[in-house]
C-alpha cells in the first residue's frame, strides 16, 4: 500500500503515509547527552526490555515535515468558518498563547510549595471568583478537566448531597434534547436516567417537569438555551418544582456563550453547573481538548465540591486539607492550570461589557442567518434564537438530499460543516452557531455557500452525493471502518493474522 | 473589543435584516424576572500589553518555576524539542474540534492513529483509546472497565504504593457507581506490594489488582509474579504508570500479562504548568475493546481507494448510547496527546529508550551521592527508575534549607504515608546535569 504514496512526498502534494512508514533503521530525531553502561548494571536484567519494535526512526526534519504536512489536512477556527451547533468555536486569541506559556506558569510543578505559587494561586483565586461572578454562582471549583467531567463532578456531588440528607434517590430528569454526555455523566454517577419530553415548540414546560417529580428524583439536568438554541423561559418553574420536592438543578453550562451578561444561571434556579472553558472562555479546542470543565455550585453544595479547596490564609493562598464532605478528587494536582491562564487572559481581555457584547453580537449572528437562511432551509423551530439555529433537511428530501449532504458539500466551499443529526429531536438537524467572532462578509459568504447547495440540491443532487471533492479524501466509509477496526499500525513481523484487530 | 468585527452598521443592518429594532429586542423570550439586572461585576477589558504585564506578574511571582527542582511524584521535568511546541502552535491544530467531519480534519485522525500505535507499542498490549484526562482518572476508568468485564466481581485491589492521587480519583469515581469493594494492599520494605498479603486478599470476587509501575515511591513492581497471583483467582493485572519514560526501559505492562494498562504522557514534551493538563494513556487487548472507555480512531478508505482515517466504534459513546455508554468522555486531550505524538516520534525506537537509560543512570548516580555521608539512607531496596524515596532525621526541616537555598529537593511523603514522614522523593531525570546533581547533594547536607 504504501508503495504508491511514497513517490508523492516531494513538492507541494497532498498525501503524507504514516510515521512509521517514514522510518528507516538508524535514522534519529534527537541528540542526547551520553550515558555509560548499560541498563542492566542498575536494574535486574529481567525486569529491561529491549527497544519497542515498531516505533519510528525518523530525522528531526522529517518529523517536523510530517506533521506540519498533517496540520494542513486540518480546518480550525484560525483557518475559516468553523459554525459547529453545541460546540461553540470561537477565536482563540493568541496573547492566550503567549500567558500560558510563560515559564512562571509553565515550568511550576504542581506540588511546589505553596509560597512558591503565589502567582498562579492568585490567579486560580481570581478566576473562581470571576466565574461566579459571571454565572451568579457562590463557589467554584477549578478541578474538572473537561466539561463532560465537570458535569460527573457535579452530579458526583448531588449524590452526596442526598446522601447526607437521608434519601438515597435513584432517578435523574435530563430533556430528551439534553447534549449527551448528560444521561452518561448521570449514569456514571449511579443514577438512572429518566426522560423528559419537550413541548410543539421544543421548550420543556413546568408542568411536564412537576408530573416526572418523585421523592426518588435527584436532580433535573437541563441545557438552557437548550440544543435548539432556544431560551427555555419557563425555567424559574422548572427549578421551583424541582426545587419542591427536595430535588436538585443541574445546569448544562456548554451553551453559556448565550447568556454572559443576560442571565445568570445561579440566579434562576441553577444549583449547580459546569462552565466549558474551551468553549465560552477561548482556551483551544486541540482537536478534542484538553478543556477545562470548573464547576460552579450554591452555597448548600459548596462543602461536596472536590478538594483540596483553595483558601486563604493570612497574606498567601494555600491548598487546604481535603475538606471533611468533599466527593473526593476527580483527578490529579489542581486543574488544567494551562488552560485556566489562557481563559483569565481572555476573561481579562474582555472584562464585564466585553463578554456581555459577545453574547450580544453571537445572538444576533446566529439571528442573522437564522433569517437570512429561512428561505432557502427549513427552519426546526421559527422562533427567535439565542446563540444558535437548528434547520432541518425537510425541503430537500423531495430531490433525495440528506444534511449529510450538505455538509460535505460546505467542505467544498472551504466552510467547516456545522453539527448535523443533533438534537436527536429534530430529524435531519443541522445546527448552526456562528458566535461573535465572524464578520458579516463571512456570514453572507455562509449564506450564499447554502443557497448555493440548495440550488444544486434541485439541479444536480448528484454531485451533492459525491461531495466532497475538494478535500484530501472522499466520503469514507465509516460503517466498514467500525465492522473491521483497524486502530493501529502494526510493525511488519507482528502484523496479526489477515490484519484484523479482533483476532 | 478587537475579537468582534461588527461596525455599527453591520449591526444596524443585521437588526434591520432580524426585524428587530435593538439588539434587546433579540432576548425578549427571556422573561423579565431572569434577565441580568446590571452589568457583570469586573473590570473593564484590557489591551493585550495590559493583560501581557499582569500576566507577567503573576507568573513572576511563582519562584519554584525557577528554583532547582526535583519534585517529581506525578509529574516530571524534561526537556521537550523545540519541534513539538512548534507543530502545537500550528492554530489549524489548536483550533481545532473533534474531527465531526473527517475529509477535513485528516490531521487530526492520522495523529491520534499514530498515538494509539505508539501508546499500545509502549503498553505492550493491541489497542489504546485516544484519549483520557489524565494517568488518576484514566486509573479510575479502568476500574469501571475491570466491573464491566466482571460484573459478578465487585472487588477491586489497589496497591498502597499506587500514586494517592490516583487512589484518591478511584474512590470518587467508584464511590455510588454499583455495589464495589475497595481493599489496600500495603507495601512491604523493598517499597513493593506485599505479596502475601496480595496473596491472601485476591478472591474468585475480584475483578482486578491496580499496581503502580513504577509505583509511588518510584519502585518497580515485580509486574509477573503479581499477575501469576491475580491470574490464580482470575482477576485482572491493570497497571498505572506516572512516568511513562520508564515504559522505554521497563518490561511492557503486557508482557508481564496486565490486561489494562494507563499512564499519564506529561513527561512527553508536556510543560509541567502546575499540574495540567496532561494526558491520560489507556490501552488493553483487542478483545475488550468494545468494553474500554474513550475515543478511538480506525482506519478507513474512501470510494477511491484512498486510505484515510476517522472516528469509530462510536456506538460505545454517549452521542449515541447516551446513558448506556463506556464512558461520558468526549474530549480526547487531542492537543497534548499531539504532543506526545511529537515527542514519540522525534525520540524513536532508540532515543527513548537511550534518554531512559540517561534518566537511570543520573537518578541512580543521584542515590550514590545523596546516601554517601550517611545523613539519608534509601527508604526502601526494591529496584528504581528515576525516582528515590530517602529517609533521614530533620527531614522536613533540609528541604525548607534547600529551598531558601533555591533548590525544591523533594516531595515530603509523610502527609501521604504517615508513617514515612521523615522520606521524601526525589525525582531526577536529563535535565539535571552533574553540576544540580552536586548543588541537590549540598543543599540537602548529604
Amino acid at each position: 500500500m504504501s508503495g504508491a504514496r511514497r513517490d508523492k512526498q516531494a513538492g507541494l502534494l497532498l498525501d503524507e503515509s504514516l510515521i512509521f512508514e517514514h522510518s528507516a533503521p538508524g535514522r534519529r530525531g534527537v541528540d542526547l547527552p551520553a550515558a555509560a553502561g548499560a541498563p542492566e548494571d542498575l536494574l535486574p536484567p529481567d525486569l529491561v526490555r529491549p527497544p519497542i519494535e515498531g516505533f519510528p526512526e525518523v530525522s528531526e526534519p522529517e518529523v517536523l515535515r510530517h506533521f506540519l504536512r498533517l496540520s494542513q489536512w486540518n480546518l480550525g477556527a484560525a483557518t475559516t468558518f468553523y459554525p459547529l451547533g453545541s460546540c461553540t468555536m470561537k477565536y482563540n486569541p493568541l496573547a492566550n498563547e503567549v500567558a500560558a506559556r510563560l515559564p512562571g506558569f509553565a515550568d511550576l510543578h504542581p506540588l511546589a510549595p505553596d509560597e512558591s505559587a503565589q502567582g498562579v494561586l492568585q490567579l486560580c483565586w481570581e478566576l473562581q471568583e470571576m466565574l461566579a461572578e459571571i454565572c451568579g454562582m457562590d463557589a467554584v471549583s477549578l478541578q474538572p478537566a473537561a466539561g463532560a467531567h465537570g458535569e460527573l463532578t457535579g452530579m458526583k456531588m448531588v449524590r452526596a448531597y442526598h446522601r447526607d440528607r437521608g434519601g438515597a434517590r435513584k432517578v435523574v430528569l435530563i430533556p430528551a434534547s439534553a447534549h449527551g454526555t448528560n444521561p452518561a455523566s448521570a449514569a456514571l454517577a449511579g443514577y438512572s436516567v429518566q426522560t423528559v419530553e419537550a413541548n410543539q415548540v421544543g421548550l420543556v414546560e413546568a408542568a411536564t417537569v412537576r408530573r416526572a417529580m418523585t421523592d426518588q428524583v435527584a436532580a433535573l439536568m437541563i441545557t438552557n438555551p437548550n440544543t435548539l438554541g432556544l431560551f427555555e423561559r419557563e425555567i424559574a418553574q422548572i427549578a421551583a418544582a424541582v426545587h419542591e420536592r427536595g430535588a436538585l438543578v443541574y445546569f448544562d453550562g456548554a451553551n453559556l456563550n448565550a447568556l454572559l451578561g443576560v442571565a445568570k444561571p445561579g440566579r434562576i434556579g441553577a444549583d449547580v453547573l459546569q462552565f466549558n472553558l474551551h468553549k465560552t472562555f477561548s482556551t483551544p479546542h486541540g482537536g478534542g481538548g484538553p478543556g477545562a470543565g470548573p464547576i460552579g455550585v450554591r452555597a448548600p453544595l459548596a462543602p461536596y465540591l472536590p478538594g483540596p479547596r483553595l483558601a486563604r490564609d493570612g497574606d498567601v493562598l494555600r491548598w487546604s486539607a481535603m475538606p471533611e464532605r468533599s466527593i473526593g478528587r476527580v483527578r490529579a494536582f489542581h486543574a488544567n492550570v494551562g488552560m485556566l491562564v489562557r481563559a483569565y487572559a481572555y476573561i481579562l481581555a474582555l472584562g464585564g461589557d466585553g463578554l456581555t457584547l459577545a453574547t450580544r453580537m453571537a445572538v444576533l449572528a446566529a439571528n442573522y442567518l437564522r433569517v437570512r437562511l429561512a428561505g432557502t432551509y427549513q427552519l426546526a423551530q421559527d422562533a427567535i434564537c439565542m446563540h444558535e439555529c437548528v434547520f432541518t433537511d425537510k425541503t430537500l428530501e423531495p430531490h433525495g438530499v440528506k444534511t449529510l449532504d450538505v455538509a460535505k458539500r460546505l467542505l467544498d466551499h472551504g466552510f467547516y460543516a456545522p453539527t448535523i443529526y443533533f438534537p436527536l429531536v429534530v430529524s435531519g438537524a443541522l445546527m448552526i452557531e456562528p458566535t461573535e467572532t465572524e464578520s458579516r462578509e463571512i456570514l453572507d459568504a455562509f449564506v450564499a455557500a447554502m443557497e448555493a447547495i440548495a440550488a444544486e440540491a434541485v439541479a444536480s443532487p448528484a454531485a451533492l452525493h459525491a461531495a466532497p471533492t475538494l478535500t484530501p479524501v472522499g466520503r469514507l466509509d465509516e460503517a466498514r471502518a467500525a465492522r473491521r477496526p483497524v486502530l493501529r499500525w502494526w510493525p511488519p513481523t507482528d502484523a496479526p493474522p489477515g490484519g484484523a484487530e479482533d483476532r | 473589543m478587537r475579537f468582534i468585527p461588527h461596525s455599527p452598521t453591520d449591526v444596524a443592518e443585521m437588526l434591520a435584516a432580524v426585524g428587530v429594532a435593538s439588539l434587546d429586542d433579540l432576548f425578549r423570550d427571556i422573561p423579565d424576572a431572569l434577565r441580568a439586572t446590571g452589568a457583570i461585576a469586573l473590570p473593564p477589558g484590557l489591551s493585550e500589553q495590559e493583560v501581557r504585564r499582569r500576566l507577567a506578574e503573576l507568573a513572576a511571582r511563582n519562584d519554584g518555576a525557577t528554583h532547582l527542582s526535583f519534585l517529581g511524584a506525578g509529574a516530571y521535568p524534561h526537556f521537550s524539542p523545540a519541534v513539538v511546541d512548534n507543530l502545537l502552535q500550528r492554530a489549524e491544530f489548536y483550533s481545532a474540534y473533534t474531527p465531526y467531519q473527517p475529509e477535513v480534519s485528516q490531521g487530526t485522525l492520522q495523529a491520534i492513529f499514530e498515538f494509539q500505535t505508539l501508546v499500545a507499542m509502549l503498553f505492550g498490549l493491541e489497542v489504546a483509546n485516544a484519549s483520557m484526562y489524565d494517568g488518576a482518572s484514566a486509573t479510575a476508568e479502568a476500574a469501571l472497565m475491570a466491573l464491566r468485564l466482571a460484573p459478578k466481581r465487585p472487588r477491586i485491589v489497589l496497591a498502597r504504593s499506587l500514586h494517592p492521587h490516583y487512589r484518591a480519583t478511584v474512590r470518587t469515581y467508584l464511590e455510588g457507581a454499583g455495589d464495589s469493594e475497595l481493599l489496600e494492599a500495603p507495601f512491604g520494605a523493598d517499597g513493593r506490594i506485599d505479596r502475601d498479603w496480595l496473596a491472601r486478599h485476591v478472591d474468585p470476587r475480584t475483578s482486578a489488582v491496580i499496581v503502580g509501575y513504577p509505583n509511588v515511591f518510584g519502585v518497580v513492581e515485580d509486574l509477573r509474579g503479581l499477575h501469576a497471583i491475580a491470574a490464580a483467582q482470575g482477576a485482572l493485572l491493570v497497571t498505572a504508570t506516572a512516568e511513562s519514560l520508564a515504559l522505554a526501559l521497563l518490561q511492557s505492562p503486557g508482557d508481564c500479562g496486565a490486561e489494562i494498562a494507563v499512564g499519564e504522557g506529561q513527561s512527553f514534551g508536556i510543560p509541567l504548568s502546575y499540574g495540567g493538563p496532561g494526558v491520560g494513556l489507556f490501552a488493553t487487548r483487542s478483545k475488550h475493546v468494545r468494553s474500554m472507555p474513550g475515543r478511538l480512531v480506525g482506519e478507513a478508505h474512501d470510494d477511491a481507494g484512498r486510505r484515510g482515517y476517522v472516528l469509530t466504534l462510536a456506538t460505545r459513546e454517549q452521542h449515541i448510547r447516551r446513558e448506556r455508554a463506556t464512558s461520558n468522555i468526549c474530549t480526547n486531550h487531542g492537543l497534548v496527546a499531539l504532543a506526545a505524538t511529537v515527542y514519540l516520534c522525534l525520540h524513536g525506537k532508540h532515543g527513548l529508550r537511550q534518554l531512559a537509560h540517561l534518566n537511570l543512570t543520573r537518578a541512580h548516580r543521584a542515590a550514590r551521592a545523596l546516601t554517601a555521608g550517611g545523613r539519608w539512607r534509601m527508604a526502601f531496596d526494591g529496584p528504581f527508575f528515576n525516582e528515590l524515596a530517602l529517609r533521614g532525621a530533620g527531614a522536613q526541616a533540609a528541604l525548607d534549607a534547600a529551598r531558601a537555598d533555591g533548590v525544591l529537593a523533594g516531595v515530603p511523603l509523610g502527609e501521604w504515608y504517615p508513617e514515612l514522614d521523615d522520606a521524601f522523593l526525589v525525582a531526577v531525570t536529563e535535565v539535571h546535569d552533574d553540576a544540580a546533581l552536586l548543588r541537590l547533594a549540598r543543599a540537602l547536607g548529604a
